[in-house]
This record gives structure tokens, sequence and C-alpha cells, in this order.
């Protein structure tokens, strides 16, 4: 169980106090090829900030090596945004004033096609957080909607059951993506003050139901901003370490988002992450974790994404709404989560990975039970 | 005089296929599809691997397929395979697909070091070749495993020299030394080597061939890198065949030792 190694590391960080590191601590973790804790508490630390360069010269020869010039594309695909929390950084904060909407499985399809003729075959789909209005059973009835249409399906919703994820895997489903949004159980109360979200235990082992389930690719992220982020970063390494020590067959991926401007009035209790900050956790996860993927979402933007390609990046979204629906550009679309950064389409993200020098993959997967079923 | 190297008529055979080429290449990793064209032209590679996974159908020009030459044997692997179970689906998704009857077992069970599960691959390889695939296994050299997927009917033991990707080198030499020795399948270095001098290397010990992917594709110039690895292959299997000489460790000037045995002679 991850939570007792993190209860455990809550209890020692106060031994490892982030200041306390040096600048030998993080050429010792430089040189190492297989880090331990200690190891990426040095690299998050200040006294890594001016070392910047030598671990991106380090992560770029690792993403390379493991992954080559690939970067795998997706896209999100909103369901529906009704939700009963009151996430203080979310648009879809129940207490908001936007326009809700749920799509029918006719729209879901029709914006499913529509997503599938730009190319794309990776499909993340994403809900609020409401049992009534979009359940497991609605979840699962798009997935049999979708599933001809895609190479890999997966899901970004609230936490559910072992069973409930089991039934979705049945149904089609490849891919898993939950952000614990905050480590720090304080803050976590306090930006989660109403609603089934606020149970952070239920959130942080949603991973591992997950893997019991049999998904087999997991993607989480801790929302950088809300928390330290030093901190913030180092249990999501940790957390990602302990699920592939527990299940060694899965394929982990790790998000970087950070906070972006939504509706509602929330302002961070820290100072914001900075570029460089950014790129501090994306250089600490690499070399702690050479195998695991790295997502960057559409949150940031062209000119920094194209920046962060080279530090450790393998997986990009691409032509992302955030809205409910739109992709198909008929009817009225539900409000957006968040604003996105980088709203280039498909093709031109696909035009300026070929100029990077990076080979855009469509497909990096095959379900082979839907295979079968078609022949 | 080169018409009389031993090399000119001495093919690789797999499942009864004569190939000239003892280079393997793999297609993943490289910067862009264009080049894989020109990268198995310089490797002189007739057999080339892909993961099914990475096989974009919907799209012709992303489809590495459409990039390998005519006359190529398709080597497909099952990249992604967590047990037996699903490497023997994804063999049988690509062969409905149109990739020949050719597969590489790869069964994974661990994504930190990608080291394959010989067990679960034993198990694949039995089934498949029931099922009349023809079946090189990749694994991690064990002499016990390799007779047990001669026994069930590989054509091909494919033995890792180092972690998949790690451009290591020979590793594991001693290891491959005794498949080499005992088992009288074609004995590939699949995995970890990341130089064409470790490529003459495992040539030279009687390797039948090597598989390279990562140390070309991951080169500032893999055409190049491609062909260095053909005549490092090339140069490691002329040597082979060649015979070296034994290795002296000191130079053999007299007989201290044994002397006496000659003085009343």
């Amino acid at each position: 169980m991850f939570y007792d190694h993190y209860a455990a590391w809550q209890e020692k960080l106060k031994s490892y106090p982030l200041t306390s590191f040096q600048e030998s601590d993080v050429l010792r973790a430089l040189a190492r090829d297989r880090l331990d804790p200690p190891d990426l508490l040095a690299l998050l630390s200040p006294a890594a900030e001016p070392y910047l360069e030598t671990m991106a010269q380090k992560a770029h020869r690792l993403t390379v090596q493991n992954f080559g010039k690939t970067i795998s594309l997706f896209t999100p695909l909103y369901l529906a945004n009704f939700c009963s929390n009151q996430c203080v950084y979310c648009s879809f904060n129940t207490k908001n004033t936007i326009v809700r909407r749920k799509l029918d499985l006719d729209e879901v399809e029709a914006e499913g096609q529509a997503i599938a003729a730009t190319g794309l075959q990776h499909l993340l789909l994403l809900t609020g957080e409401s049992r009534l209005q979009s359940g497991p059973e609605y979840i699962q009835a798009c997935l049999e909607r979708l599933r001809p249409h895609f190479a890999s399906l997966g899901i970004e919703v609230y936490p559910l059951e072992e069973e409930e994820y089991r039934r979705l895997y049945e149904a089609g489903l490849d891919a898993f993506t939950m952000f614990q949004e905050v480590y720090d159980e304080v803050i976590y109360a306090t930006v989660h003050p109403a609603g089934p979200k606020r149970n952070h235990r239920y959130r942080l082992e949603a991973p591992e139901r997950a893997c019991r389930a049999g998904i087999p690719s997991i993607n989480i992220g801790a929302l950088l901003g809300l928390g330290e982020w030093r901190t913030e970063a180092f249990f999501t390494a940790l957390h990602a370490e302990s699920l592939l020590q527990s299940y060694p067959g899965i394929e982990l991926a790790l998000s970087v988002p950070r906070l972006r401007p939504h509706a509602g009035h929330f302002q961070p209790f820290t100072s914001p992450v900075t570029d460089a900050n950014l790129v501090q956790v994306i250089l600490a996860y690499r070399l702690y974790l050479p195998r695991v993927g790295i997502t960057l979402s559409t949150r940031e933007s062209p000119r920094l994404r194209e920046a962060l390609l080279p530090l450790g990046i393998t997986k990009m979204s691409a032509g992302s709404l955030t809205s409910v629906g739109g992709y198909t550009g008929d009817g009225d679309s539900g409000s957006a989560q968040f604003e996105i950064a980088d709203e280039r389409p498909v093709d031109a993200i696909v035009a300026m990975l070929r100029t990077k020098g990076y080979q855009p993959a469509f497909v990096d997967w095959v379900n082979v039970r839907v295979r079968e079923a078609l022949g | 005089m080169t018409k009389d190297l031993p090399t000119h008529h001495d093919p690789l055979v797999i499942a009864d296929t004569p190939l000239r080429s003892r280079l393997l290449v793999g297609t993943g990793k490289f910067s862009s599809h264009d080049i894989v064209p020109e990268v198995i032209k310089e490797s002189g590679s007739q057999i080339v691997t892909m993961a099914l996974r990475r096989v974009d159908w919907k799209n012709p020009q992303d489809n590495i397929l459409n990039y390998l030459p005519e006359h190529t044997v398709l080597l497909p692997n099952t990249s992604g395979a967590r047990n037996a179970e699903e490497a023997i689906r994804i063999a049988r998704v690509a062969r409905a697909a149109g990739c020949g009857n050719w597969v590489k077992i790869e069964v994974v069970q661990d994504q930190r070091y990608l080291m394959p599960d010989n067990f679960e691959t034993v198990k694949a390889t039995e089934q498949l070749v029931k099922e009349g695939f023809t079946v090189l296994p990749y694994m991690s050299p064990d002499l016990s495993t390799a007779m047990r997927l001669a026994e069930a009917g590989a054509a091909a033991i494919m033995p890792l020299g180092a972690p998949i990707g790690s451009n290591r080198g020979l590793k594991t030499k001693e290891l491959i030394r005794i498949l080499i020795a005992e088992i009288s399948l074609p004995i590939i270095v699949d995995a970890g080597i990341g130089r064409p001098s470790e490529a003459t290397e495992a040539m030279e010990m009687g390797a039948a061939a090597v598989l390279v992917n990562t140390a070309i594709a991951t080169a500032e110039n893999p055409v190049a890198m491609a062909k260095a690895f053909r005549l490092a292959v090339e140069a490691g299997r002329l040597a082979y065949l060649a015979g070296p000489g034994a290795r002296q460790l000191q130079a053999e000037a007299s007989s201290p030792l044994t002397g006496f045995l000659r003085e009343n002679a």
C-alpha cells in the first residue's frame, strides 16, 4: 500500500529539509545510475537549481535511449461537466455558474468520429464527479460506442471501486489517469471543502485499485501550484515507484499539470510554479524514473511545450478542447474546465514535432480483445 | 580474392529460410519513418522487427510497413504483452493483419528493466508453434529455458546481451556462450548491443546473428551507424569462421617446467 510509504516519508521528510541539501548531494545524485529517495530530494532542492542544464543533458540522453525520438499523441474528450465537488481551483465547482452539459451516446460517437478523423487514436475521456449524471454505467456505454474508432481508450474521472474499474476494463478500457491534485493532506482538505472528493486516501489509492483491476496503462500527477511543488513532486515520484514495485507490468506515466486560469476566485497559497520550477520537476522525474512516460498537456504554451520536448516528454495532448463536446463544431458545448494555452490543431502539432526531429506516434497500443472481435 | 571468403557460402538459415544477412534491425525510436528504408538498405538486413502496437493501420503515411523494402521478412514483436496469453493474442492479431507467419515473442512483466519473463515465454512459444507460427523468443540467457524453447519448436533463440535499450554491451557473454555451445538452433543476440565492436564480439564467439535497434536509431547518423553494424557483423562472422588462434597470456619461448622430459631423449 502506498499510503504506508507516504505516511512514513511524511515523518522522514522532517529529517531531510529541502534547504539542507548541498551541491555535493546534487552532484552525487547526478553521478548515479539508480537514484534513491534522498537523491530525488537533492534534485528537487534549491541546491540543484544551478545544475538544471547538467540535469537536462542527462535527462535528454535517458529519454532518447529509452523512448527514442517519438512522441505519443492523445486528446481529451469531456463527456460531462456535472459535478458534486467544490474544488476551489476548478471551473466545474458546483458553486460556479457555468453551462452544465452531458453528451448523449450519439453525440459521444459523433465527437469520437470527429477526433478520429484528425488521425488521433488515443482518446482520454473525462467527466466531472457526478455518479447521478455520469456514473460508471454511462462511462461504460461511452467506451462501448467509442471502442471501434480508437486504438486506446482512457478515463480521467472520479475515483471508482475496484470492481467498477474491472467492469470498465472488460468493456474495453486501456488507460487510467488520476491526479491526486495535492498530496499534502492539510492543503487537500482546504481546497476540497465539500463533496465526495474530500476523501484524500480514497483518491490516493484509486491507482492501486485500477492496477488490481488489470488496467495496463496508468498516469498520475500532482496539480502543481496547490502545494509546495518540491515535496508534491517528491511524493508523485514515490507514488509512481511504489505502483511499479507492486504492479511491475503496468506502463506508467507522470503528468506535470500547472494550475491554469479557471472560473472562480481561488488564489494559491504558495508562490506560482515558474517555468524553471516546472523544468526542475520534469528533469527530476526523468532522472529518478528513466523508463516512466512523462505527459505534457495543452495547459502549457506552444513556446514552452516545444522547449520542454527534449527534456523528457514522451506524450502530448494535441488539438484539445476542455469543453463538453465541441469537436464536431455542431450544437452548444458545455463550459470548459480550464483555459488551454496551446490551441494549435493536430496537424500543426504534428508538423511542429517533425520539424523538431520527433516522430509523432498516433498509435502505441493494441487492445487485442478488441482487435480479435473485429476480426 | 574476396570470392574465397567463407561468408559467401554461409547463409543463416531460420525455419528453412536462407538469409544472407546476419544483422536484424528494429524500427522503433527513429525520429522519422522516412529514414527507415535507408537504414535497412545500409544495414543489409533482411529481417526487420516492429512492435505490432506501433503499426498505424489508419494512417498510411505513418504505417511503418509501407516503409519496408519488398522481400523483407517481417518479424512483428509482441511488445506490451505481460503474459503468454497476451503474447499469443498479439501474435494472432499480427498474422490476421497480414504481417506474415513470423513472430518475436516478447513477454515483459517488469517495466523498470523490461526483462523478459522466461516462464511465460516458453508457454507462448509452445502454443504459437502449435498454431503454425515461426517463433523467435526473446529471453534472459538461461540454458534450461533455451532447451525448453528448442523442445517447444522455436526457430531461433534470442538471448539478451544486456537490458533492452541499455546500450551496455555483452554483459551476459558467459551465459550466451553456453547457449551457443549447447543449443543447435541459431542464437541471435538481441538487446543491449550498443556499439559495432560489441556486435563483432558476439559474432566472433559464434552467435548466429545479432538484432540491433536502439544503437542505430539513437545514433547521430543512423544510416552510417547501420552500415557500421553491417560491417561489424560481417567482420565478426568472418573471424569466427576463420577460427581465431588461441589467445596466449605469455610468450612460450621455452618449457621451464617440462623441459626435463626432453633432456634424456
